[in-house]
Formats: C-alpha cells, structure tokens, sequence
C-alpha cells in the first residue's frame, strides 16, 4: 500500500458512503421481496449482505447495479440514483451475477475483451490492466481455454475479473460462493481483501451464514427485512455469555441434544463432532442446563459464539429436540451390523473416472456423510448406492442386497430424497403422499394408516389439498421426508437435503434425522454446509474421484490442527485435506517423472 | 498481494473521463462490434446453431426435392375387361400404354376390388361386356365405369380426370379417320411447363429455411442468454438496449444470407430449378424477409426467456404457418376465406410467392414491390414491440 497514495479520486479507506439504501420495497405479484429498510455501505468495506434463500438478497443486489426498479424508496449508488441516473450506474459499478455471467462458448481473452468493449475499454491500449487482471486471478495460463471448460474457481475468477474491468468503484458479488469449493472460495477471500483495501466498495450476498463473520460490516436479511446491520462481531457478542458446549457424552451426544433442546432455557443446539452446542435464550439462567450436565455426565464449557447461532437467535430460536417422526418408528433391526458396503465402487464415463475404487462400511444407526467439492464424485457414488447408476467395477451392498444383481430388492430397502425435495407440483400434497405410498406398494389398510399416520406426524393436514409448489420450505421438506420414509426403510438417503433451506427448517430436519438415527435408521448424506458435516458420526471425504479421508468429523478437524488453525473448522479441515492431496498428487508426479 | 491491485489501478482510466463521456452516448459502434464479433463466435462454436443453419436446411430441400411429391406418376389402377371385342382389347391396350398409369389387368372386377381395398389399387375401370353395343350406339351413355379411392381425394380425382382422358384420347384416335372435332385443346403450361412440383416447392422451401434460421434461431439465442445468465450481466454494463439487440441480429442476418445463397445454389445446381429473375432480386427479397424473421423471433424471446417455451412458439407461430399458410404447400385461393384472410398477416406468404416468381418466372417488380412493402410493414411492428418489451432491466 505504502506505493500507492490514498489519495486517488477520494477512494481513501472508509471514507464515505458508496450505496446509501432508503427505505426500499420491491415485489413481485403478491410476493413480498424487499419491506423497506434503510442501510449504507462503505467504500473500502468488505460488507455482507447476507441471508437464507428468498431473503431478497439478490433482489436489492439487483436494484443496486439498477436491473430492477425498485416499488418505493431509493437507492443511490456512488452519488448516482439507480433509477435516474441508471447509465452512470452501469459504470461506477461491477457486478458478477449468480453463475457470474461468462459465455462458455468463448475462451477466458475473448470473455474479458467483450466485458472490456463494452464497458469502453480497448483491449490493445489497455493490455497491462489485462496483464495485471490475469495476474491477480492467476488466469494468465488459461487464456485460450473455453470458459465453459473452467472449474467452478476458475470461473468465479473469471467472472470476478470481467466485473473489475474499467475499475468500478463499488463491486457487487451475487453468491459467489456458491458451486466453488473451498479452496477457491479462499482465493476469492484473499482478492476481494486486496480490493477493499484499495477502498472499493465490495458487496458479497451469501446464504453462507458462517461467511458472514468474514465480512467487515453485515446487511442481515430475513423475508425482506433487515434484521440487522452493523459489524458481525456485535450480532455475536448478544450471545457470547450465552454459547456453551457440552463434551464428554460422544455416544449420547443425540440424545443429549434431544433433550437440551426440549429445555426451556435452550433456544438453539446443534451436534459438533463429538460435543453438543448449546446457546441459551436471552436472559435464562444456566441452572437447567447445568443439571442436565451433571446428570450425564457432561461437562459444560462456555464457547466462541457462531454468526449463525446468533441469526436464529435474534429469530427467536429453533425448533424443540423431539422429532415426533421418530416417536412412531419402531426400532430398525438388522441381521448384520453393516447396513451399507462398497468394495472398490468405479464408475467411468467414457475415459472419464466419476469414482475410483472407492471402499467403505457404514454401520446400522450410523449418519454417514458424503463431502466433496462440486464435481469430486460424491452424487456419482451416492447415485451407485441407491441403485440409481450401474458401477462400472466393484461391489455396493445395501443391507445385504447386492445392487449389480437384486437392485430392486436393495432399493425397497432405502428410501431416497433427491435435490430440491423433486415432489410433484402437480399433484396435491395428499396426492403425493398416496403416490409415493403406491409406487413403494403399500396397499388397503396399511396404505391409508401410514399416510394418516405421515399427514399427523409432520402436521400436514391443513396443506392436504394445495400443491407442494405453494407450501412453505420448512412443510416442502417434510412432505419430501415423509415420501421417503412412506415405507419405513432401514436406510435413508439424502442428497443435498438443506441447500437452499434456511438454518431454522435445517434445524428441524436434524431433529428429525437425529431421532431417526436413534431408532438405527441408518442414514447417508451428501452436503455442502461444511458445519453440517458435523452432525454425521463419520465423515467420507471425496475429491477428484477418490476417497481422501474417512473419519469421525473430531477426528478430522483434529489432524488438520496447526499454528495458524489451533481450533480448525470443519472448512479448515476440508481446505487442510485438499491440500495435502495435492501436495501427494504432485509428489507421485514427481517421482514418476524422476523414474 | 498489495502490489498486484495496484497495477491494476495504474493502467485504468479513471472513472468519471473516458468512460462517463461513452455513457453519454446511447450507441457506441465499438461496443456494438464487441457484441457482433462476441455473437458470431458464438454461432461458429455452437454446433446447434451449425446443425440448424446448414444442416437442416439441407435436408429439408432434399426432402422437398424428392420425397415429397405433388406430382402423380405412375398410379397404380386395375382395368377389367368384361369384353372380348376388339375395341375393348384396344382401350385396354391404351391404359396400358400411358406412363402416368400402372395397370393391372382383370377379367373380373372382384380380383381387384379386394386390391382397392387393401390399398394395393388406387382405383379401377371397367370395360362392360356390353361395350361395342355402347360404342355404336347414338345415344349419350357411359363407355366405362371407374371406381376410385375416395380415402386419398387428389389421387382419386385424377384416377378418374385422366381415365377419362385415356378414353376420349382413344376415341379421338379411332375416329382419326373421320372428321376431327372441329376445335382440338392443347393446354400449356407457362413457368413450369413439366408441372413438376419440385420447381415449386424448392423455392417455397428456401422461404421455411429462412424462417428457421431468422425466427427459431433467434429466438432460442436470446433465451439462452437469458437462462445463462449471461443478459443480466450484459445488462449491467454501459451497453444500450439498441446495442445489444442489433448485436444479437446482425450475425444471424448474416447467416441467414448465407444460407439463402447456398439453398440457391442448391436449388439451381442440384435440383435442376431454374432462376429465371436475377440474384439480386432474390437477394433483395430474402434480406427484406429477414426483417419479420428476425423480428418475430425476438419479440418470442423478450416474451419468454425460455428456451424451451421460445422454440414451441416460434415452432407454432413461425414455423407451422409459413408451412401451411404460406402458399408454400397448399394453395391460398383453395382455402376458406377466413384462413385466407389469415395468411395476409404471415409474412412468408409474400416470400413463397415471391421466391416462386423470381426462380420461376423472373424479375416480375410489380410482384416484388408489394410483397416486400408487407415483408417491411410487419417485420417494423414486430421490431416495434420488441424494442418495447424488452428494457434495459430485469422487470418483466
């Protein structure tokens, strides 16, 4: 910094106010996007605009960088209106959308020569701004490539280097985050870091809440409404007295969960690893909790507060411990302890390897989970287990059901929620659940009692008529749950199950799945919410077709302990695991270039 | 790290200059051609676009060429011959003879009613036992019977048009001897003399070419961008509406000429038709024709931004009526007069009619000048609505 002068155009670190936001509403039809609030943001700010899905996150991204009009109040972005002035707009501001924007058709130059025209810039007279650009992205070896052909990084960078054209004064980032895997999400940290610092004013929309807390100052959106604005660190310290974790309860640490949560006291918990996380609502004492300690066992230490925990608390807590769901189930018996196998799974495309001898066990009762960056594998061998895809090589079973050979056998063995719950909007919600009854071939007296039974247990009955594509996420969800459990299956498979939920109905569906598991329900899962991970007893850990790492979630987090990382995340891990295999990846390479 | 953004900032303008002076500017030619060169890149990549500009037409003037026929050649019919009578052996002899009939001989007209059935036959005609005693007499009565498929009316129509020709041609030929009708018709054909379907229909086909190329192409184009999105981030740089819509036109404005050559060349060189006017004129008539094409394919596209929903309407609204409502296959004055009044508004009607002059019978410019005022008129009031829906934002 000490080169470059604070002093060009009044870009100076936090001086002034680059997006004044007055009181704006937006909607669509009949639905509420943005109710009217007012914020700022600063130049020289990294400020997170941040919130569950349909929050309205995109929608005011998209007012500010002027594509959507906005119903009342105004926004005025680096002295210009948005409405007015929308042509000032387009160029004091850089915006990547969702999926950032890229023809995949056109290699990395010609993307940032189009994006260079067309905000006036001549590629040829400007070829260091090009050179300095590849540089910060390290794209610079990638030029000719299609961007269609680029990793989800890669294309995020891209993406990040064609909004920087013709520096824009404030840079608005749309999920960027999402479908790229940690280690370039780190990448993008360390760029927008250098660009704040340099006093542009940089927005980044997540429905990340743990991103929140790397973010300078925090627009918290909730249905439309901010719920908070200000550094992350104030939302965090409302519970820092209130955050606790309970260790030492490794196999009751459910069960322990199960009835902390059903505490007056408790407003939120959730599993970490081997230990329970608990945060006490606003102005309870500690006595219950402390009883509840004692009488396991456990012992009760007070923790760092998490943004996310502090979210559902300012939402006034999550839901109780008891899944009503798993009060019903009979307890899942087995002839064997194994409930899921593979032996040396392969799957190829073509040349191709998906999955490559990719071996494990998973235990009756286990929550087993699946994680991976986008394109490591993880769907194709989760597709491989459920029956859905043929192995190339190797061997699955499920519950003792060969899947090469008895897949129907194995497949009325497991029930299977696929992405973004796939329900039938079409049909109404009693009509789904009589299909999925139907199509898992349960009949007469059986048939009609377990959809009483569903319809009771996951409170569906006012929703009976209507169609699923109506419902709220947190009822989509558990008319998804209940699809797949219609024929009490001793293993579940859930792909993706909370992507695009917001933390409180992912909450309740881990109450759910927690309950579940207590009743040996054997449960897979794949997720991309790294904190998530930590609610399953073991961990698989995919990337580039091969199987990692597997452990306990502890135990992972555990060996990628370091200097700079004294308590790592489960990210931290996540990045620390990636790494080194790479680090082996370039290792092998060298010694078979060296043989 | 530090150093690295501070390079970035040394080369860039600075805000407020270079670039508030272009914003000033609502067209900017430089921006326009980075569209243009980005599109046309694009088109040569995407091998969708390829199959559907060059390979599709190909097949479909094939198609026309040869499968589909209008032409009746060779029917299959069945003559039965209840007479032994020299005149009857005769007339049965010239059914045989004629190149557009393919006879099967019967003696008894249960053989080949059972063929008409089954489809075999087209139809048959009877030569009655009695037929010298109906050929010498004086009075007015049918010579032969013919029996036709009613289930396929154009075939039937002429199984029973040209028997009856068969049989005059014959009497006239008997009676060659004796003074001929005093006035003796010879039709002829002007334009396609021949009548052969295929002079008609290629031409027609290069206007449903056209149409694809101009309105489907287009339109799934934009779509893509919008499903991509790629528009939202066109959108949010200083890039006009104006802009970015010619950007998107002009490359398929030129694809859709170079197809219009190429079908011409194939319709000269391989389908033997003949281009009477000049290529200019025809030219001329395409370029006008892209107009609407084009126009009609982005307003589809402004509308839906859908790719899958933009090719189902441009397939009903472009593609099925330039088919069938455009003169191309069926004729517009042997349809009711509501559906002709219909066709005024489709604007590949003047194009086939057009196209059909210019290849067949030449440069006719009291033709031309009316079709492609139409051409122009419609393709304005499509261009004048989609410039309307389509904003420089994401409001819909």
């Amino acid at each position: 910094m000490s080169t470059h002068p604070d002093t060009d155009g009044g870009h100076t670190r936090d001086e002034g106010v680059a997006v004044v936001i007055d009181s704006v509403t937006k909607h669509f039809g009949d639905v509420e996007a943005l109710r009217g609030f007012n914020a700022d943001i600063h130049y020289g700010r990294l400020t997170g605009l941040v919130g569950p899905d349909g929050a309205g996150k995109t929608t005011l991204m998209r007012i500010m960088t002027g594509l959507l009009v906005p119903n009342g109040g105004s926004v005025t972005l680096a002295g210009f209106d948005v409405v007015e002035d929308n042509d000032a707009i387009h160029i004091a501001s850089g915006y990547m959308p969702q999926r950032f924007g890229l023809y995949e058709d056109l290699s990395v130059m010609e993307n940032m020569r189009l994006y260079a025209r067309l905000r006036g810039m001549d590629a040829d007279q400007h070829s260091d701004i090009f050179k300095s650009l590849l540089e910060f992205t390290r794209l610079g070896p990638f030029t000719k490539r299609l961007a269609g052909k680029l990793s989800g990084g890669m294309k995020q960078k891209l993406g990040l280097a064609c909004a920087l054209m013709a520096k824009p004064r404030v840079l608005l980032l749309d999920e960027p985050s999402v479908g790229v895997d940690p280690v370039s999400r780190q990448d993008l940290w360390r760029m927008v870091q250098a660009l704040t610092d340099d006093g542009m004013a940089v927005v980044w929309s997540t429905a990340y809440l743990d991103e929140a807390e790397r973010c300078e100052s925090v627009l918290l959106l909730n249905e439309g409404k901010l719920e908070f604005d200000g550094p992350p660190q104030e939302l965090t310290d409302r519970i820092k007295q209130r955050s606790f974790r309970l260790t030492g309860v490794s196999d009751e640490r459910r069960d322990l969960l199960s009835r902390a949560l059903d505490l007056g006291s408790v407003g939120d918990g959730v599993i970490q690893g081997d230990a329970v996380r608990v945060v006490l609502r606003d102005g309870a004492g500690r006595e219950e909790i402390d009883a509840l300690a004692d009488e396991v066992g456990a012992q009760l230490e007070p923790v760092q507060p998490r943004f996310e925990d502090a979210f559902i608390d300012l939402l006034g807590g999550g839901p109780g411990g008891t899944s009503a769901l798993a009060e019903r189930i009979d307890s899942v018996k087995l002839d064997s302890e194994i409930a899921v196998s593979c032996k040396e799974l392969t799957k190829r495309f073509g040349d191709f390897t998906a999955t490559d001898s990719v071996s494990f066990e998973v235990g009756r009762g286990e929550i087993f989970g699946l994680l991976g960056p986008n394109g490591a594998g993880k769907s194709t061998t989760f597709k491989m287990l459920c029956g859905l895809l043929k192995p190339t090589d190797g061997e699955a079973h499920v519950v003792g059901h060969d899947l090469r050979r008895a897949t129907g056998a194995a497949k009325s063995q497991l029930g299977y929620m696929a992405q973004k719950f796939s329900l039938y909007g079409l049909l109404t919600v009693r009509q789904n659940l009589e299909f999925s009854a139907g199509v898992y071939g349960l009949e007469g007296g059986t048939k009609r009692q377990r959809i009483e039974e569903m319809i009771e247990t996951f409170d569906l009955k006012q929703y009976l008529s209507t169609s699923p594509d109506s419902l709220p996420l947190g009822y989509k969800q558990r008319l998804a749950l209940a699809c797949s459990l219609m024929h009490r299956p001793p293993v579940l498979f859930l792909d993706e199950p909370t992507s695009g939920v917001d933390p409180i109905t992912r909450r309740e569906f881990w109450t759910h799945i927690n309950g579940l598991a207590r009743k040996g329900v054997t449960v897979m899962v794949t997720t991309h919410f790294m904190d998530e991970a930590e609610y399953c007893d073991r961990v698989a850990m995919m990337y580039r077709a091969k199987l990692i790492a597997l452990d306990t979630p502890d135990a992972l987090k555990r060996d990628s302990r370091s200097d700079k990382h004294p308590d790592p995340t489960m990210e931290d891990a996540f990045i620390h695991l990636i790494e080194s295999a790479e680090l082996d990846d370039a290792a092998s390479a060298d010694a078979q270039a060296a043989a | 790290m530090n150093d690295e953004i501070i390079e970035v900032h040394a080369g860039a303008t600075p805000v407020g200059e270079v670039n508030q002076e272009q914003a000033n500017h609502k067209f900017d030619g430089r921006r326009l051609f980075a569209l243009v060169r980005k599109e046309s890149l694009q088109a040569i990549r995407d091998p969708s676009t390829i199959l559907i500009a060059f390979v599709l037409p190909v097949v479909l003037l094939f198609l026309f060429a040869y499968a589909v026929s209008l032409d009746v050649r060779e029917v299959r019919i069945g003559v039965v011959l209840e007479s032994d009578g020299a005149a009857a052996q005769s007339l049965a002899a010239a059914f045989a003879g004629t190149r557009y009939l393919k006879v099967t001989p019967a003696r008894d007209r249960r053989e080949v009613a059972d063929q008409v059935v089954s489809g075999k036959l087209r139809g048959f005609v009877v030569i009655p036992q009695d037929f010298e005693r109906r050929l010498a007499s004086q009075l007015p009565q049918p010579l032969v019977q013919v029996i036709t498929d009613g289930s396929q009316p154009n075939t039937a129509n002429f199984v029973a048009n040209y028997a009856q020709g068969v049989v005059q041609t014959w009497g006239a030929g008997r009676s060659a001897g004796m003074p001929a009708a005093a006035i003796q018709l010879e039709p002829r054909y002007w334009f396609n003399a021949e009548l052969e379907s295929r002079r008609a229909l290629v031409p027609g086909a290069i206007a449903i070419v056209m149409t694809i190329i101009g309105t489907m192409l287009t339109a799934l184009v934009v779509a893509r961008e919008w499903e991509r999105g790629t528009m939202e981030a066109v959108l949010s740089t200083p890039a006009s509406v104006v802009e970015i819509l010619i950007g998107k036109l002009l490359p398929y404005f030129g694809l859709g000429m170079i197809a219009t050559l190429g079908s011409a060349a194939l319709a000269v060189f391989v389908f033997d038709v003949p281009l009477r006017g000049s290529l200019l004129a025809l030219l001329t008539l395409s370029a006008v024709f892209l107009i609407p094409a084009l126009g009609q394919g982005l307003l589809i596209s402004a509308l839906t931004k859908n790719q899958f929903l933009a090719s189902q309407i441009a397939l009903f609204s472009g593609f099925l009526p330039s088919f069938l409502l455009s003169g191309f296959l069926f004729e517009i004055d042997a349809m009711p007069v509501p559906i002709q009044t219909i066709t005024y508004l489709i604007p590949a009607r003047y194009f086939v009619s057009s196209l059909q002059t210019v290849f067949l019978a030449g440069d006719v410019w009291s033709v031309f000048l009316p079709n492609l005022a139409a051409m122009a008129a419609i393709g304005l009031f499509f261009f004048a609505i989609a410039k309307r829906k389509t904003r420089k934002n994401l409001e819909s």
